[in-house]
């Protein structure tokens, strides 16, 4: 088995029995990116010396431990894996995918990085991203698109599309992401990876650059469900630096995974299913249902009457929100600024028209103009209201099953390009995600299967702070399936490979 | 209901964007067509039902008033595009009498 294709767990077991030092995982890593990534595209920037020298470091640990008998080792301890360009990384170029912050060093990590060092990983680099994490399929970074790996003429989704790519391509063992609106469910679908977004609270989000404040969570991609529960026990809890992050325990979602979900009651949102699906996402993610019932659980529908209308409270707002919090961005305390500006305001607003890209910039107006005296009531205080029928929805559904299940995506990826000029098509690519982000909860996606040869994600909502459960469901129907062991071909139009399952 | 040029040259006036005629011509036609769909909220009747700004209840958390030590001020005047001493340097923002 080649290192590059390990889980965190495999690989993490092979580190501490001395099978493997970290230092050959990580170079092996470090090669493949060399290897792939001027095809794939997935990092923004690396940083092999850092990499190599946290790797030395894990492995006199390792050394150390194996020879005092020391068994409690920290659980990343020498694992390579990548951050998403959004997360501040101290010392380590942190952009959002804008010209805007190109040349950012962070004065501070962000607490799910601290947490990921703590606990003894090893940084490969950042991620590519939409560009603020705004977009459903990577290509609004400023810098340039990647590519799924599955196909390499085809986009990852986004906007976590870059460390949804990395892992999928073994570039990584696992990465954080961001998930406002899907960002971490739908790139995970569109490159057959796991994808984890915990509850809105669950885990801390300073050092996250904000996009929208009511909705921005940090999540995992993974190529298993057992390592986003690793994963999740290690960046979850309370951060006194965050005051929305709730202060309740910590399971060991680890330890909690089980494939036993026999009597557990699944809802399927009939709203779903709808138009605009492709026909064969559809057969494959009924497919998974059945699975589902074979393994015990019992099938029930229901209904979220409001899922229509998720997409336009969400775009509306999600800019809103995104409009005050990039005001930052003004050329004074960081990043681009306008040179010869001779007057303030017009320092701002040229740093900020040549800074941002095209849909920052639509953004910011539609929240501008949603936000503005005389437009307030009609467009954002109607949204927060539909918001709350949005949320009364799931309220109902969980009262009568567990957790629900539905597509990731109404799609598989689509071509680069195709849906570049129009943004409410690109908008349309997270009409199953969005409702969760609305609601606060959290949701899974896990590969369930190919349609036409490109990967299609289940998805697994799931009640505010339950984890625990949308990983078991997870967890069970990953465990009696092949789709996790599939890799693929890094080639243009080929999709998956049969050998590799 | 599309917007108008003068709407959309507002818009990007309050939210202090520099944007090129090709740019406002985009936009005047795109948040247009967004603000059309985004119409159908209309629909609902919501007259009863409170706003939703954050799904958690927490409100005011509150910390002890402790001394604890800032970020380095080198390490955050590190990223300014210009700076003097320990200022951030901007261009002039009321007159100096000549």
């Amino acid at each position: 088995m080649e290192l590059t294709s390990l889980t965190i767990l495999e690989a993490g077991r092979l580190l501490r029995r001395g099978e493997v030092s970290a230092v050959e995982l990580t170079e092996s890593v470090l090669d493949r990116i060399v290897a792939v990534d001027n095809q794939v595209r997935a990092f923004l920037t690396l940083t092999p010396e850092l990499a190599l020298e946290q790797a030395r470091a894990a492995d006199e640990r390792l050394t150390a431990a194996r020879r005092s008998g020391e068994g409690d080792l920290p659980a990343l301890l020498g694992i390579p894996m990548a951050v998403k360009d959004v997360l501040c990384t101290e010392g380590v170029p942190t952009t959002c995918g804008s010209r805007i912050l190109e040349g950012f060093l962070p004065p501070y990590d962000a607490t799910v990085v601290a947490r990921l060092e703590q606990a003894g990983y090893v940084l490969l680099g950042k991620t590519n991203t939409d560009e603020f994490a705004m977009g459903s399929s990577t290509e609004n970074s400023a810098y340039f698109p990647t590519r799924n790996p599955w196909d390499l003429s085809r986009v990852p989704g986004g906007s976590s599309g870059g460390s949804a790519a990395a892992v999928a391509a073994h570039e990584a063992l696992g990465a954080l992401g961001t998930d406002t609106g899907g960002s971490v469910r739908q790139p995970a679908a569109l490159c057959g990876v796991v994808g984890l977004k915990p509850t809105y609270g669950r885990v801390s989000r300073y050092g996250l650059v904000a996009f929208a404040s009511s909705l921005d969570q940090v999540g995992t991609l993974t190529r298993d469900v057992a390592d986003s529960a690793l994963l999740l026990s290690i960046i979850a809890g309370h951060d006194a630096q965050d005051s929305t992050c709730v202060d309740l325990p910590v399971p060991n979602y680890l330890e909690a995974l089980s494939p036993e979900i026999a009597g557990l009651r699944i809802g399927v949102p009939e709203e779903y299913f709808g138009p605009g699906m492709d026909p064969g996402v559809e057969a494959t993610v009924r497919e998974a249902l059945g699975q589902l019932e074979a393994l015990g659980a019992r099938l029930e529908r229901v209904s979220l009457p409001h899922t229509s209308y998720a997409l336009p409270v969400y775009y509306l707002i999600a800019p809103a929100e995104a409009s005050s919090n990039l005001a930052r961005y003004d050329g004074v305390k960081y990043g681009h600024a306008a040179p010869g500006a001779d007057e303030l305001w017009e320092l701002y607003k040229r740093t900020r028209g040549e800074g941002f890209g095209a849909e920052v910039k639509r953004r910011i107006m539609l929240g501008t103009y949603a936000l503005s005296a005389g437009y307030y009531d009609a467009f954002y205080l109607k949204a927060q209201k539909v918001r709350t029928l949005i949320r009364q929805d799931f309220d109902r559904a969980f009262e009568k099953v567990d957790v629900l299940a539905a597509p990731t995506s109404p799609t598989v990826a689509f071509p680069i390009g195709a849906r570049v000029e129009d943004p409410l098509q690109m908008y349309l690519s997270d009409i199953y995600t969005l409702s969760l982000n609305l609601a606060g909860l959290c949701g899974i996606s896990v590969p369930c299967g190919f349609a036409d040869g490109l990967p299609v994600g289940l998805q697994i909502l799931g009640r505010a702070f339950d984890e625990a459960t949308i990983l078991r469901v997870a967890y069970a129907y990953e465990q009696s399936t092949p789709w996790h062991t599939c890799h693929p071909s890094l080639s243009v139009g080929q999709g998956a490979d049969p050998a590799g399952c | 209901m599309p917007l108008t040029r003068q709407e959309v040259e507002h818009i990007a006036e309050l939210a202090k964007l520099a944007l090129s005629q090709e740019e406002i011509e985009r936009f005047q036609e795109q948040l247009s067509a967004i603000l059309d769909y985004a119409a159908v909220l209309q629909r609902l009747d919501t007259e009863a039902i409170p706003p939703t700004a954050q799904v958690i209840e927490l409100k005011n958390v509150m910390r002890a008033d402790e001394v604890s030590p800032s970020l380095p001020v080198e390490d955050v005047l590190g990223n300014a595009p210009s700076r003097r001493d320990s200022y951030f340097c901007v261009p002039p923002v009321i007159e100096v009498a000549p």
